[in-house]
């Protein structure tokens, strides 16, 4: 059959970051997917030779503005580990509450952009509204609605009052309630099961061969979190990863969808298992230089984020490299994309939460 | 308010985002939904250059974008107005010292409104768009 090609992208109403993929098709079925990237890369890991790596975390933190609290932290710990600063429980905690709100603020952006994509502008504003509150703790207890340089080496930079974080639960729990019915709308209406159940299923099998990540894994019914290893403090709260067996769109939906009232869960635990104390070290000075390299895992709204530093006494690191969860995401992505119809890839690419940004750095 | 005396059409915007690191990308989507709600100046956020009266640029230029930049820019119709939004569409930001950031928009194209921020809030993305409503007019009549 003769073969067209729809170029799609760097500009599309659907993407909000610029990618290219070719889309080979026969008749309305797309036999292959050609990607080209580069659009947006900086060359952010080569900046460690340029900035000291007490200012390298503000570098971190922007590659990607969704999760640049996770980014933030990660780098702060990995540098922990290796100048072997201990960090004071408080901190640890706080990080932990404003990662799992990252959490959230990241999912209903998701579902924002998903719902537009799906043609369900209606949602999309629901869900960006709701949002909006979670952006306002961020504003209240860090000073920043989306980038809020936080993290240090060595701890946080701000205190939550004990009352401001029993006021914190209190204001997510409202949320959540509030988000059931949009959350049941995701889960039952018909039109959005029409549209996305049953398309661009990744089944448990093929999810372990092209090693997929974070919720995409999770909706193909594999556990994979690195919560579940117990870093982070993760050990001391109940958690369970939320699963989902069929591995289509609706899938990946709903598992996002479910995680944001798992993440409320995980605040409220945590409020609940803190040290209490107002006025607790939040911050261990660090000094010295580093030297050393390690590894550094977490668990991103997208999925596990790898990051490996190299220092060599000096103030420049040697080595930055972060291996971002739509990295290991794409092969699935070009997997899912081949064989469906040319209507679907919108979805499909949606599904996978693309962040170009964290993947080209 | 007084630019709002000025409003005679509803601006069509084009949203093009550069090598941002997304920050500044959800603060201009953010200005769509209801809290800041842009639509209400009659503000519309379109996906193809040809409809678009102001390009709104997230991100600064690297060696791939630039020519994508520049296309966009071709395509939208006489007179229009750029607005360049967040440090790194200003300048390069912090990525300035990137080995592959060439620096800002104007770098490329002309730039009629500087957006300063990192991330850029939406209230100052909604005043440069104002700001660049009024260019838009001011260009309407020379053109005139
Ligand atoms: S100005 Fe800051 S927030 Fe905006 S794109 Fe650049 S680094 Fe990101």
């Amino acid at each position: 059959m003769k073969r067209t090609v729809v170029p799609m992208g760097p500009q599309h109403p659907v993407l909000p970051e610029p990618i290219v993929l070719d889309l080979v098709l026969e008749d309305e079925k797309v036999v292959d997917a050609i990607p080209t990237i580069g659009y947006i890369h900086r060359g952010l890991e080569m900046m460690v030779e340029r900035v000291e790596f007490t200012e390298f975390g503000y570098v971190v933190e922007r590659i990607c503005g969704i999760c640049s609290f996770m980014h933030g932290m990660g780098y702060a710990v990995a540098m922990e580990k290796i100048m072997a600063v201990e960090v004071p429980e408080r901190a640890s905690w706080l990080r932990l509450i404003w990662a799992e709100m990252s959490r959230i603020h990241s999912h209903l952006l998701w579902l924002g952009l998903g719902a537009d994509a799906f043609g369900f502008e209606n949602l999309f504003m629901h869900c960006w509204r709701t949002r909006e509150e979670v952006l306002d703790i961020f504003e209240k207890t860090t000073g920043g609605r989306i980038i809020f340089s936080v993290n240090r080496i060595g701890g946080v930079r701000r205190d939550i009052s004990d009352s401001e974080l029993v006021a914190i639960v209190e204001k997510l729990q409202q949320l959540g309630a509030g988000f059931a019915e949009t959350a049941r709308i995701f889960e039952t209406d018909p039109s959005i099961r029409h549209r996305l159940g049953g398309v661009g299923i990744l089944t448990r099998e093929d999810a372990h061969a092209v090693d997929a990540v974070g919720p995409m894994a999770r909706a193909s019914g594999i556990p994979l979190d690195t919560r579940l290893t117990g870093t982070y403090l993760y050990d001391h709260l109940d958690f369970e990863p939320v699963l989902e067996t069929a591995g289509d769109c609706l899938a990946r939906v709903v598992v996002r969808v479910r995680e944001i009232s798992q993440s409320i869960d995980l605040i409220r635990q945590a409020v609940q298992r803190m040290p209490k104390g107002e006025g607790a070290p939040i911050e261990t000075k660090v000094r010295g230089l580093p030297t050393g390299e390690t590894f550094e895992r977490l668990e991103q709204p997208r999925g596990e984020v790898i990051y490996y530093i190299k220092a060599n006494g000096t103030k420049y690191l040697e080595r930055f490299r972060a291996r971002t969860p739509t990295f290991a995401n794409i092969p699935a992505m070009i997997k899912l994309v081949k064989g469906c119809d040319l209507a679907d890839v919108p979805n499909i690419i949606m599904t996978i939460d693309p962040c170009i940004s964290c993947t080209e750095r | 308010m007084s630019h709002v005396s000025l409003f005679k059409r509803s601006p069509w915007i084009l949203h093009y985002d550069g090598s941002s690191c997304n920050g500044c990308d959800i603060e201009v989507l953010a200005c769509l939904t209801p809290l800041y709600d842009v639509e209400r100046l009659g503000v519309v956020n379109t996906g193809n250059p040809k409809h678009a009266d102001i390009l709104l640029v997230t991100g600064s230029v690297n060696e791939r974008n630039i020519e994508i930049i520049q296309n966009l820019h071709r395509q939208m119709p006489d007179p229009k107005v750029v607005v360049a939004v967040g440090a790194c569409a200003c300048s390069g930001g912090i990525f300035a010292r990137a080995y592959n950031i060439q620096g800002g928009i104007d770098h490329v194209i002309p730039v009629d409104v500087y957006v300063p921020g990192c991330a850029a809030r939406p209230e100052s993305i909604i005043d440069g768009v104002v700001q660049g409503i009024a260019a838009l007019e001011l260009k309407h009549k020379r053109s005139a």
